[in-house]
């Protein structure tokens, strides 16, 4: 926005009350910002505590091939996440997860071609990608469903982890799972869930965005800074399942 | 991505200006490959290489964060003080996430 000259009479976007406008940045721009600051600090807190109870609960002593399920050590992730839809039975780790983080990212470059077609006020490629991005939201919702399903099922009862009595743990809850310490299978409702519940209220805004848009609210405001702003949001949920990606299902 | 609000002021009133998104697919391009780069680590770097692994997962994460910060959100175009105001506190967030996983699992036996 460094080329924005105001003029004396014209009110625009940019100036705030007071006259000035701070950081080159309007005022709702600015404050998504630091309300993602903020949320980058929850979400630290829950890698903390990942990283501090995974630390804390010993690892599997054996080697990678001879890994099994018991509620003793820490699951490996690409034995817990091996399942992809319509492929039951076959071993495909993390394939699917990976599936996820690709629609996601995709979701991400359909969510920034709409604000640069914002920057042109051209209103049919606005519409156009918040649709393909809403359609890229929910399809990672879906698929965060079917994982979700998949884990609380758990896996056969004969490689599943067994409690103190000896007998197979089936399905997993917050109590107890069958792929390792209860603290596991709690983390991973938490973080991923956290996580979902932010893809879903970003879903919600982009879907009231396009609506706004396609009803020409933005056309005859003049701008189209609210694809912007909501866009920050939506690139910020990309990046988080980026470092969730990683420190859940990678390390 | 970065010149496209420049151009918008130039054009007559009425026209749309052709669509400038080579930097958007640029990145796109950029993320998916670090992304594949991940999952050869994954598989192809035996488990027994821990240290290694994650170390190499951590470098790409953050230059992922980076491409995903500076060019989507378009922080890299912004002003210098609003980048360093997101920069700072996440610095220091960082610096809280090391010491604490550090001194949380001080068990040198028993990590991973």
């Amino acid at each position: 926005m460094s080329d924005y000259a105001p003029s004396a009479n014209v009110p625009d976007k940019f100036t705030w009350w007071g006259g000035s406008e701070p950081l080159k940045a309007s005022y709702g721009k600015l404050m998504m910002w630091f309300f993602l600051l903020s949320d980058t600090f929850t979400f630290s807190a829950l890698l903390v505590t990942y990283g501090m109870i995974r630390f804390s609960q010993p690892a599997f002593p054996g080697a990678h091939a001879d890994f099994y399920f018991a509620t003793t050590h820490w699951p490996i992730p690409d034995k817990v996440f091996e399942a992809v839809p319509f492929l039951h039975g076959i071993s495909l780790p993390l394939v699917f997860v990976g599936i996820m983080t690709f629609i996601l990212i995709f979701s991400s470059v359909t969510m920034v071609l709409a604000v640069e077609a914002g920057h042109r006020k051209d209103k049919a490629a606005v519409e156009k990608w918040m649709l393909w991005t809403i359609l890229g939201g929910f399809t990672f919702l879906g698929s965060q469903a079917w994982e979700w399903s998949h884990f609380i099922h758990g896996p056969e009862l004969a490689v599943a982890a067994k409690d103190a009595a000896g007998k197979a743990i089936e399905g997993a809850n917050l109590v107890r799972n069958p792929y390792g310490p209860p603290a596991f299978a709690d983390l991973f409702f938490f973080i991923t869930g956290f996580h979902g519940t932010h893809v879903f209220s970003g879903v919600i805004l982009n879907v009231l965005i396009f609506f706004n848009a396609s009803m020409g609210v933005y056309e005859r405001r003049g701008h189209y800074e609210m694809v912007e702003k909501v866009g920050l949001y939506w690139h910020f949920v990309d990046l988080v399942w980026v470092f969730v990606f990683t420190f859940f299902y990678m390390v | 991505m970065s010149h496209s609000h420049n151009s918008s002021h130039q054009v007559a009133e009425g026209t749309i200006p052709p669509p400038q998104t080579k930097m958007i697919w640029r990145t796109f391009i950029i993320l998916l490959i670090a992304t594949c780069v991940e999952f050869a680590i994954a598989f192809g770097l035996p488990p027994e290489m821990k240290y290694t692994r994650i170390a190499i997962f951590v470098v790409l994460t953050i230059f992922k964060a980076f491409y995903i910060v500076g060019e989507f959100m378009h922080l890299k175009h912004e002003v210098k003080s609003l980048i360093w105001m997101i920069i700072v506190p996440t610095g220091f967030i960082v610096w809280l996430l090391i010491a604490l996983v550090y001194e949380g699992g001080h068990h040198p036996k028993e990590i991973f």
